[in-house]
């Protein structure tokens, strides 16, 4: 089964892992402007601190988004669950809210003085503090889980339903199977979502920043924009990529080698729905709470801005929505093309230099969006000024910041195709091109979508990449939010925001409902 | 006379056209700010702008990036430190006389590299409801009072508080700065974002009191009406009064360096200035345009006696904020 890759699959591959790696050669190039000062400043006990906040916070945030995913995913694609598409649409949403509007939202809800402090406190209960530790797990949470959720849920369509039947007809009772069957089946889509999500927390600036709690990232972001000292930065950015190595190496150490796709003989076929009787009211309630914190309370707090503001003139929306879901769409079609070859040879031809590629692709998504953007002007000034400035640039910029999304679904649904079905079609005479087409590519589809939605969601939010290397006057919905949160005009940001919303999650439906016969219907 | 007319519609678009020329702008103030501003420049002089809009010291640390190359022509920033950063590197060229004239020698660069087009004055808004305007010290320096405890809000990371604590080295030494600092973290101020994460703080009531920039308040209002919220100047000369600025800069390679003289000459005018004081609640710094009613005259502000191009001695203050555990 480990044939030799085809050249071209090689090349590809190489070139998407040399892509990625490029913000981290970057901060060699940067950090290499030496004093032995900033080396010392580095070895500093606040340093060893940070690293433990940090990974304390990614830790916790990602045992938080997995097990409020786990049910989630589980009941939108296993079970009759009533609106089941709707629900998965919406409970994706939350990864659209950038997470500096997420932090403003908190603290507008559960701050002191906030929406929600007098009615808690005519219940005579106390209003929760979301400073420091527990507002940042919180707003991380809600808008990281949905990682979790796309990857487990192409996960389970993608399991063999003959699994389960097999442990339910040796005896196990249905809650035990689940466990003992479909749970550890899901490891590689568990694996993939812990890396996005700890990887992201590791990155983020937003929430962190305004719900006061000190990481890593946030201690790169102080050396931007107070001192202007782009040395000791990219030092602090080369910390976070031994931390990204690290974390990428337990996890290849953690996941083992094994297979996961069907290998007796027949095909597979969709598994009949879990009917859920009496738990169907519950389960509402699950998706329902999850969705009312992810979309409702932000979507509530955007319309009490906007109604306070409704007298100023409001700018025009419809141009940056436009650019939006165009440099969106773009960036989520080069991401999942990109991913392609690094999933293909990592888990058709497993090997050490194969597996590194894969991993390569993870080279600067710990690393905060700043850093990434500025390796990119950096890389489009020096080696590509045709691109520089174009749109090109930017979905190049989407391409880098994200192909860790569509890597990590992509991988998890291909370990779970098994490899014998694309060689028997090409056994029964179909050339490689009609075996892509009629094989490989259906099945894979779930996965592929899946990581298209994250890339165009995560793509619609993002900020300094979009201000640094857009093409001059290319708004987004995004950048008009934060233009006006930034004057602290709130009631300027709350239409933008909105429909950088709706219009996400139209975006979502969207590819949901492409989903195919693969859900139970 | 359909024609006639399209014809000459053609020939005045095509003159503008050959005509006009385009400056490249990077801009670290905000669109809804100096967006008009652009708009009127072009409306007067032909000459088109084009703007990457950004947060000032990333668009510093972009241009620092694209070097040489940079497609810029003009560096609009919010604070002297970015344009600092920008001459230090020797990416700036020299601005004319005439422009520099117009502008308090305080205000600019001493070598003429860049120019203060606007200025921000360092206050202690607070909220009414919970202080009374006679309780509030006269100096900065009084806020380590233990009555202050748990009761302030700051911006550490905020390119404006480090501009402050960077006055307050050089105007009373490394170790009364560190002294205040050290008293300032006893009274566990609550940390924020930025100067607005601020104002919106006081205004929920979570803080009696904040170290911001003068024109957040009024922005907020003009956002959310009446406010139970004031600024309160210190006195004159303190280090908490210090007055930075908003300034333009003209990148050294531009090949439209005439044009970007234009551009700077004109954020110097009336015109421009004006719009600065009643649109944005900024001072104005060329003499004889009026103040903003709600402000106290610039004048007896009173900013302490300092080259704000000592201001770009960031590293130092970012260390002494490191080495006493505030970031």
């Amino acid at each position: 089964m480990t044939r030799r890759a085809p050249w071209w699959l090689w090349v590809a591959g190489v070139a998407m892992a040399a892509l990625a790696l490029l913000p981290a050669v970057y901060l060699v190039v940067r950090a290499s402007d030496a004093d032995a000062d900033t080396w010392r400043l580095l070895l500093r006990d606040r340093t060893w601190g940070l690293l433990w906040r940090t990974l304390g916070l990614a830790g916790a945030v990602t045992a938080c988004a997995a097990a409020v995913s786990l049910p989630l995913a589980w009941l939108t694609s296993r079970t009759d669950l009533p609106g089941r598409r709707a629900w998965v649409v919406l409970l994706c949403v939350p990864l659209a809210l950038p997470t500096f509007v997420s932090g403003y939202v908190l603290l507008a809800a559960f701050g002191t003085g906030g929406a929600l402090e007098e009615p808690l406190s005519r219940w005579g209960l106390p209003v929760p503090s979301v400073y420091g530790f527990p507002g940042a797990l919180l707003a991380l949470t809600v808008s990281t889980y949905p990682y979790f959720l796309l990857a487990l849920r192409a996960g389970l369509q993608a399991q063999d339903p003959a699994w389960l039947e097999g442990a339910r007809s040796l005896g196990l009772t249905p809650a035990r199977a689940f466990w003992r069957v479909t749970v550890p089946l899901l490891r590689p889509a568990f694996a993939s979502g812990a890396l996005l999500v700890g990887l992201y927390v590791l990155s983020d600036f937003g929430a962190v920043a305004l719900l006061q709690y000190d990481t890593f990232s946030r201690a790169i972001y102080v050396q931007y924009e107070g001192a202007y000292d782009r040395t000791y930065a990219a030092r602090l950015g080369l910390a976070l990529v031994v931390v990204t190595v690290a974390v990428l190496v337990l996890e290849v150490r953690l996941r083992g080698r094994a297979g996961y796709h069907r290998s007796a003989k027949g095909a597979s076929r969709a598994a009949s729905p879990v009917r859920l009787g009496r738990w169907r009211v519950p389960a509402l309630l699950l998706c329902g709470a999850v969705v009312a914190l992810g979309v409702g309370l932000p979507v509530g707090v955007l319309v009490f801005w906007g109604v306070r503001g409704l007298s100023g003139a409001e700018a025009p929306v419809l141009g940056p929505a436009l650019n939006s879901v165009f440099a969106s769409a773009l960036g989520a079609v080069a991401a999942v093309l990109g991913a392609l070859p690094l999933a293909f040879l990592a888990v058709r031809h497993p090997g050490r230099l194969t597996v590194a590629l894969e991993r390569a692709a993870y080279g600067g998504y710990a690393l905060p969006p700043i850093v990434l953007a500025l390796s990119l002007v950096f890389l489009g000034v020096q080696a590509l000024p045709f691109l520089y400035g174009t749109l090109a640039m930017l979905v190049l910029a989407y391409l880098v910041r994200f192909l860790p999304q569509a890597v990590g679904v992509t991988r998890s649904s291909l370990l779970q195709l098994n490899p014998h079905l694309p060689e028997a079609a090409a056994s029964l005479g179909q050339p490689p091109s009609g075996v892509l087409r009629r094989v490989t590519a259906p099945l894979l589809r779930p996965g592929l979508l899946a990581g298209a939605a994250l890339v165009f969601l995560t793509a619609m939010k993002e900020l300094p990449a979009t201000l640094l290397l857009a093409p001059i006057g290319f708004e987004t919905l995004a950048t008009r939010v934060w233009s006006a949160t930034a004057e602290g005009r709130f009631a300027e940001a709350a239409l933008p925001a909105l429909v950088l919303l709706a219009v996400s999650t139209l975006g979502v439906g969207l590819l949901v409902s492409q989903e195919g016969g693969s859900t139970p219907s | 006379m359909t024609r006639l007319l399209s014809i000459c519609l053609f020939l005045s678009l095509s003159s503008t056209a050959l005509a006009a020329e385009t400056l490249t702008v990077y801009s670290g103030r905000n669109e809804k700010l100096v967006g008009p501003l652009f708009k009127k420049f072009t409306e007067k002089t032909g000459i088109e702008v084009k703007v990457r809009y950004g947060e000032t010291p990333q668009l510093a640390a972009t241009l620092l990036e694209e070097g040489a190359k940079t497609p810029a022509d003009v560096f609009f920033a919010q604070d002297a430190g970015g344009l600092g950063a920008l001459a230090n590197a020797g990416r700036l060229q020299p601005l004319p006389k005439e422009v520099l004239g117009k502008v308090d020698a305080r205000f600019r660069s001493p070598q003429g590299l860049w120019v203060g087009t606007s200025g921000r004055a360092r206050t202690v808004a607070y909220n009414t409801k919970k202080v009374k305007a006679e309780e509030l010290p006269k100096s900065i320096l009084g806020f380590t009072d233990a009555k202050w405890k748990g009761r302030l809000g700051w911006a550490p990371t905020n390119a404006s508080f480090q501009a402050f604590v960077t006055t307050l080295r050089l105007l009373k030494g490394e170790e009364a700065a560190t002294q205040w600092l050290k008293g300032m973290q006893a009274n566990s101020p609550r940390v924020y974002k930025n100067n607005a994460a601020i104002i919106e703080a006081l205004v929920r009531g979570e803080i009696d009191a904040g170290f911001v920039n003068h024109y957040y308040l009024y922005a907020a209002k003009k956002d959310k009406g009446e406010l139970p919220v004031a600024n309160h100047f210190v006195a004159a000369g303190d280090p908490g009064a210090l007055v930075n600025v908003a300034g333009v800069s003209i990148l050294k390679e531009t090949k439209k360096a005439d044009a970007a003289r234009k551009l700077a000459t004109y954020l110097l005018e009336t015109d421009a200035q004006t719009y600065f004081s009643t649109e944005t609640y900024e001072y104005p710094l060329v003499s004889g345009v009026k103040t903003a009613a709600a402000l106290p005259e610039l004048s007896k502000v009173g900013s302490p006696d300092l080259d704000l191009s000592k201001l770009d001695d960031l590293r130092g203050t970012v260390k002494l904020l490191q080495d006493t555990g505030v970031l």
